[in-house]
């Protein structure tokens, strides 16, 4: 992409993902190409059925056992996660990729208290977490110093018996499980849980949609990924907690240095957070392009009607629809698959598929009205 | 409030017991409707937008009669509605009808949209033959954007738009003066939701519905509707035009929602957080001034004295109890 060699955290490329089902096959991705740079939040965005959650959970091989892989390849800087094994992406996704979905209710466990799922997540894997949790500890204890003007004497002799275990990176069973706890409640507080402590033994029941949507981040975040997906993480709450829940992500984002691809359908949460934008039509990404690029001059038709579709809250203005609705992706189209709701179809739209090109810098678009 | 009001509600209150302990004796109640006072005009869409729990689903269904109120009263077109029974309360249903927000949870699957369509016509008699209901229903199928063809279909024959264009039709099959669209494009993708509120939208000038408009989305209300009620916990806490609503809400409430939805322009980023927690429970509602605790205004008085519904300014009614100052060029 462009002169300027940019970094990037994921690779997606020529990603083909078929589902077997007694009616016959869909076609659900057709070849996506998708990149995401490091420290950006990436916004993937398409009306449902658009093939977007099944990218996201392709790269992080949660694919439900009647999908197949046909080919591609998704790149988590330069290492392939679709040819690791079972176990090899195990450890990916505990290490640097992690996912958070839509609906916290359906994968949080209903009878295992909030700390208990995190700290499980620490046990799996305890020497990948030890000399995160001495230093997060270490921290703790001198912010109390800080504050207090001092320590008390059992304090001091914790830091020092941390500081010896921090030059082995090993620790007693009983002190790992006390670290392991209090690592657990300094994560739920970096999400801005109230009373951390408390939440750590509470259930997912007891917890309101937001704040659920919260532990789910936390257990993200436990491992510090290098990237994360956020699957519509704000669709099923309201608006105020939406905004708080936008507003933590952006700033973890900062403080533990990730990089987010963000997949939404609100067009209005992609403008107010992303860096770059990807649209998806019908198993594909037909535009890509700078947000402020993205929404002052959208190339692609269908970006051009999805955009015009979008009610605001600022203006009152009579909103476009585009004609027809999402094709069923057992039969797609023909060609480009937005061709038969497209406004400026041609001749050469049914007989061909166009493929993603760059027609400015950084702005990529998939349509023969661009060349493709 | 003034006269003649095609629809009013006057200290409409629904209250569902939660039972429990020995002999199931009730404990609490779930105050989902808590003295709601409202009037809807001839012809207008009216707009009741809140969160999630806020209990505008529960009013909508407690004025369609689908729920019996606990206290206070309903009136349509003057007359009297919320004790009505047996078949006074038929012929009142008859005059108004909803459409629900999942398409595919309110319509039967096992039934053609054709007789989903001519269903209502025989209970409520609207039409004398076979052939008239026949003729109607596909008056009805073409008036909501789909063709005769699909009459002899099943629901699942349909996209979400389709299905949502059905359930209109049958809405409209008892002839009706009166809608409740309760989130009727929620569960829709943008480009079709577009499609089904302009249909809304034509078929109200059409035949002069008068329509109560429920939702989350405050985009959709400003698109749709000309005056707006904001509820919080089960009151309205701010009703007035929409554009002044939008442009200079005086609740601290609806200032904190107005500002929480993102805006899709780039250009226009602000910073969306201004509201701490979450709403808090309807069993549970805090003295005084409910939005109380997460309010950043909040004197001592907020949390003794419950605050009266004033008018600030003509049509303009706000539950707070200090006028404040919100106009959007100081957000």
């Amino acid at each position: 992409m462009g002169k300027v060699a940019t970094e990037t955290v994921l690779d997606v490329n020529n990603l083909k993902v078929i589902f077997h089902t007694y009616a016959g096959d869909v076609k659900a991705l057709d070849g996506v190409e998708l990149s995401v740079r490091k420290g950006e939040v990436l916004g993937l965005v398409g009306e449902s059925g658009c093939g977007k959650s099944v990218t996201a959970l392709a790269v992080v091989g949660l694919l439900p056992p009647n999908a197949e892989i046909v080919s591609g390849e998704a790149l988590l800087d330069g290492t392939n996660l679709l040819a690791m094994g079972k176990d090899e992406l195990r450890l990916a996704r505990l290490r640097d990729v992690a996912i958070v979905f839509q609906d916290p209710m359906t994968y949080l466990n209903p009878v295992l208290s909030v700390g208990l799922q995190i700290t499980e997540i620490i046990a799996s894997q305890p020497d990948l977490f030890i000399p995160e949790m001495i230093k997060n500890r270490l921290e703790e204890i001198s912010a109390i110093e800080k504050s207090n003007g001092g320590l008390t004497r059992e304090l001091q002799v914790e830091r020092e018996k941390l500081q010896a275990a921090s030059d082995t990176n090993r620790l007693g069973n009983d002190e790992q499980k006390r670290l392991t706890q209090l690592y657990a409640i300094s994560i739920l507080k970096s999400v801005r849980l109230p009373e951390p402590e408390k939440v750590f033994k509470m259930y997912p029941f007891e917890l309101s949609g937001g704040m659920r949507q919260r532990a789910m981040i936390a257990m993200a975040l436990v491992r510090r990924p290098k990237l994360l997906l956020a699957d519509e993480i704000t669709t099923a709450l309201d608006v105020t907690v939406q905004a708080q829940a936008l507003q933590l992500l952006q700033q973890l984002k900062e403080v533990i240095d990730t990089s987010v691809l963000l997949i939404t359908h609100d067009l209005a949460v992609v403008a107010e957070v992303c860096d770059r934008v990807a649209v998806m039509y019908a198993g594909n990404v037909v535009e890509v392009a700078d947000v402020t690029e993205l929404y002052r001059n959208p190339l692609h038709p269908y970006t051009q009607g999805l955009l015009a579709s979008v009610p605001r809250v600022d203006v009152v203005a009579e909103q476009k629809s585009i004609q027809g609705s999402v094709p069923d992706l057992m039969f797609p189209p023909s060609g480009c698959r937005f061709h038969p709701r497209c406004p400026k179809v041609f001749e050469k739209c049914p007989n061909a598929k166009p493929t993603l090109i760059e027609v400015s810098p950084g702005h990529l678009v998939s349509c023969f009205l661009f060349g493709g | 409030m003034e006269e003649g009001y095609f629809l009013q509600t006057v200290d409409l209150f629904k209250y569902f017991p939660i039972r429990g302990g020995m002999l199931s004796r009730t404990k609490a109640y779930v105050k989902a409707v808590d003295g709601v006072s409202l009037g809807v005009r001839r012809g207008e869409t009216f707009g009741l937008v809140g969160e999630s729990g806020c209990g505008k689903t529960t009013l909508g269904r407690t004025i369609m009669r689908l729920t019996d109120s606990s206290k206070g009263s309903i009136s349509l077109e003057g007359e009297e509605i919320s004790r009505v029974k047996g078949r006074n309360l038929k012929m009142v249903r008859r005059r108004m009808q909803m459409v629900f927000q999942d398409p595919y949870a309110s319509l039967d699957p096992r039934q053609s949209v054709r007789s989903a369509l001519v269903e209502p016509m025989k209970i409520h008699h609207t039409a004398s033959s076979k052939s008239e209901m026949n003729r109607d229903a596909e008056e009805l199928i073409e008036k909501v954007g789909l063709n005769p063809d699909h009459l002899a279909r099943f629901p699942h024959e349909f996209s979400g738009g389709q299905r949502q264009r059905i359930a209109v039709a049958i809405a409209l099959a008892v002839k009706p003066t009166f809608i409740v669209l309760d989130e009727p494009t929620s569960s829709l993708d943008v480009s079709v939701q577009a499609q089904i509120l302009k249909l809304l939208k034509d078929i109200q000038s059409d035949m002069g519905l008068t329509y109560v408009f429920i939702s989350h989305n405050l985009a959709v209300i400003r698109q749709m509707c000309p005056r707006t009620a904001v509820m919080y916990l089960g009151r309205i806490v701010e009703l007035a035009d929409t554009q002044r609503l939008f442009a200079n809400p005086k609740h601290p409430y609806t200032r904190a929602l107005l500002s929480s939805v993102p805006i899709p322009d780039p250009a226009k980023r602000k910073g969306l957080a201004t509201l701490q927690g979450d709403v808090p429970s309807p069993v549970a509602i805090p003295a005084g001034c409910r939005f109380r605790p997460r309010c950043s205004y909040a004197t001592d008085t907020c949390a003794k004295v419950h605050p009266p519904m004033v008018e600030v300014e003509k049509n303009h009614w706000v539950e707070c109890h200090y006028n404040l100052d919100f106009a959007v060029s100081k957000i």
